[in-house]
């Protein structure tokens, strides 16, 4: 409490020395958050940012969403700490929007808010059978393997599971599926979580499948990780062939997309590779294209577990927008399984008070200026309310989209303020306000330089077992680190 | 190594100021013949020139001299943030072929064209004196044209 106290008076003391700046509130300490922080205090000469997160950890999905086994992705967070290390930037982690502050008492503290919490759940499929143990949603088992302290007791069963079953064939399905199926030797030496690595060492695991509705010219990964899983060491790769004939829709859709493309001939040239080296513990990756989840089949022996996936088969029609969407065919067949990962989307939290399109999955806004209902064809912008990745334009994207997703919302508040729509004149108490508010609510914030406290542990204890870092897993040892 | 190379081309250039008053000029000819010139076009059409040192990628060159180009994996061909649009095809072709990883990063390359690089994976060597480098002005494409879209289906 002492070092809270004192961090608090040279805060105070600090931000004396300029009269009445731009007080900005950033909530979410992800890529989005990060961003946009850059953004702002280059675009704003004296703003006073702050950020804040929920965790006492910061970047975001940089920690808990990025594979372990991809290290250089994460390289990133340099920039980022540079950013926190601005004499008129802060971060206070462990402060939740919603319990330890509300948006309106925020807005009354800052100037401008701007929401960048991103996507905290998922989509659902809404079919039968959803709720079965053995089921989870991906975000669940990345959060877990990668240390979110919400998830350390998420134990996925992976020693009763001969296979498993991923929807979806993004991104997020194959790094599922590759840290499933990569041997763990190639893991250890990541910074993926001890309890995690544990698990997947006594896995039974030896057949994924990765399910997709649509076919091999529509696949929604990148090359990138498509190359990785292709290359895994004693991996069978099965693709049916006839799976990669194409229609003249799809020669156009290629025609139009390099990524598509590329991702395209990867599958085929996987597809017509003979597998020379048949090992005995050899693992095997489906690709099952042109299938639709239709419900989940029930064990016999365990009750409530799943024990498969009825599949429906489609085929591909064009809409109206000249996109090809999978409908059913009313031919089924099952898949048997012990474990199902559901990857086939994000979803945002809405924020309390404020408007939420649930189709999109967003906080309505124009350029990232947050809008209250429509009515009409006039949207009314919410004066001083801002979003910005995920939660503006849906889950999707790479870290680097939200430069320009932050760089948008950054140029709407600097036009707002040209315009006269801020009142920057008006005298609001920021940072300070904040920390007396919380102070008042027994809420302690975590600062930077205790969040540095918390990496320089976890480095350590990485340290002694050969990994970049070890995560401190759990809220306990996050909160002993750094108040300890 | 780059970053020797690098270390050691400010070294050289240190020195040369102190001493090209002694009237040093073969040891500037030798100076320049380690530099090319580099036109960076940014964002907003401004050009900017610059020298840089045979063996330093733009990205580092970039950075150097406050140009503003991302680096978000600082060169470790993890992003495609560093992306530079080469302006004269002459020169693109010049350069030697995108590996299969450079390729994958500029497939996710906001504005990608025909003569699109990683600015990382450029590497200043003498046939490139001269060369014209945009930085793609990525913001309008952001909520405008087909980019976005095609981001969509990824994550």
């Amino acid at each position: 409490m002492a070092i809270y106290g004192s961090v608090r008076r040279f805060w105070r003391s600090f931000s004396t020395f300029s009269s009445d700046p731009l007080r900005v509130c950033i909530v979410g300490s992800g890529p989005a958050g990060f961003y946009t922080a850059e953004k702002v205090l280059k675009a704003q000469e004296g703003a006073q940012v702050d950020i804040v997160d929920r965790l006492p950890t910061p970047f975001g999905l940089v920690r808990s969403g990025v594979a372990p086994d991809h290290p250089e992705t994460k390289i990133v967070v340099n920039q980022f700490t540079r950013v926190a290390q601005n004499g008129r930037c802060s971060f206070l982690g462990n402060v939740n929007l919603g319990s330890a502050v509300s948006l309106p008492e925020l807005r009354e503290l800052y100037h401008v808010v701007v929401l960048a919490y991103g996507a905290e759940s998922d989509r659902t499929l809404g079919i039968p059978g959803e709720d079965f143990y053995g089921i989870h949603s991906a975000r669940e088992f990345v959060w877990w393997y990668n240390g979110h302290p919400d998830y350390r007791n998420f134990n996925p069963d992976l020693t009763n599971t001969h296979t498993a079953v991923i929807l979806g064939q993004g991104n997020v399905a194959l790094d599922v599926a590759r840290i499933l199926l990569r041997p763990t030797n190639e893991l250890a030496t990541t910074d993926i979580a001890e309890h995690a690595l544990a698990a997947l060492r006594s896995s039974s695991i030896r057949k994924v499948y990765l399910i997709g509705r649509r076919g091999p010219a529509q696949a929604a990964c990148t090359a990138k990780e498509l190359r990785e899983i292709l290359g895994i060491k004693d991996l069978q790769i099965h693709i049916q062939e006839s799976d990669l004939l194409k229609s003249p829709a799809d020669e156009e859709e290629l025609k139009n997309s390099r990524i598509q493309r590329r991702v395209y001939d990867l599958l085929s040239k996987a597809a017509s590779a003979k597998d020379l080296h048949s090992k005995l513990d050899h693992r095997e990756l489906h690709f099952t294209f042109f299938r639709k989840p239709d419900r989940f089949l029930e064990s016999d022996d365990r009750s409530e577990h799943v024990s498969g996936v009825h599949l429906e088969k489609t085929r591909l029609i064009g809409d109206e927008s000249g996109r090809q969407v999978a409908v059913g065919t009313e031919e089924f067949e099952d898949v048997k399984c012990e474990m199902v990962l559901k990857s086939i989307g994000y979803k945002s939290i809405p924020a309390k008070g404020l408007p939420f399109d649930h189709q999109r999955g967003i906080i309505p806004n124009i350029r990232g200026r947050v809008v209250s209902e429509t009515s009409g064809d006039s949207a009314l912008p919410e004066q001083g309310l801002y979003v910005c990745g995920w939660l503006k334009r849906g889950p999707t994207g790479i870290i680097g989209t939200n430069l320009y997703c932050a760089e948008e919302t950054v140029s709407s508040i600097s036009e707002d303020l040209q315009k006269g729509l801020l009142q920057p004149t008006t005298r609001k108490s920021g940072r300070d306000g904040l920390l007396q508010l919380l102070d008042d609510r027994n809420v302690r914030v975590v600062s930077f330089r205790e969040w540095e406290k918390i990496d320089s542990e976890e480095r350590r204890l990485g340290s002694l077992r050969n990994k970049p870092r070890e995560k401190l897993a759990s809220w306990d040892e996050l909160q002993r680190a750094c108040w300890g | 190594m780059e970053n020797n190379l690098f270390h050691a081309s400010i070294m050289q250039k240190n020195c040369l100021y102190s001493t090209t008053s002694s009237n040093d000029a073969s040891g500037e000819e030798a100076e320049q013949k380690q530099k090319i010139s580099v036109t960076f076009v940014d964002k907003d059409g401004e050009e900017k020139h610059i020298k840089v040192p045979i063996g330093m990628s733009m990205l580092e060159a970039a950075h150097e001299n406050d140009i503003e180009l991302e680096g978000a994996c600082e060169g470790s061909l993890a992003c495609s943030t560093c992306h530079v649009i080469v302006m004269n095809m002459e020169y693109y072709n010049k350069l030697e072929d995108p590996s299969d990883e450079e390729n994958d990063m500029l497939d996710l390359a906001f504005g990608l064209t025909e003569t699109s690089r990683l600015g990382c994976q450029v590497i200043a060597k003498p046939e490139l004196e001269g060369i014209r480098l945009a930085i793609p002005a990525a913001t309008r494409n952001f909520a405008v044209d087909g980019c976005y879209r095609q981001e969509e289906a990824r994550i």
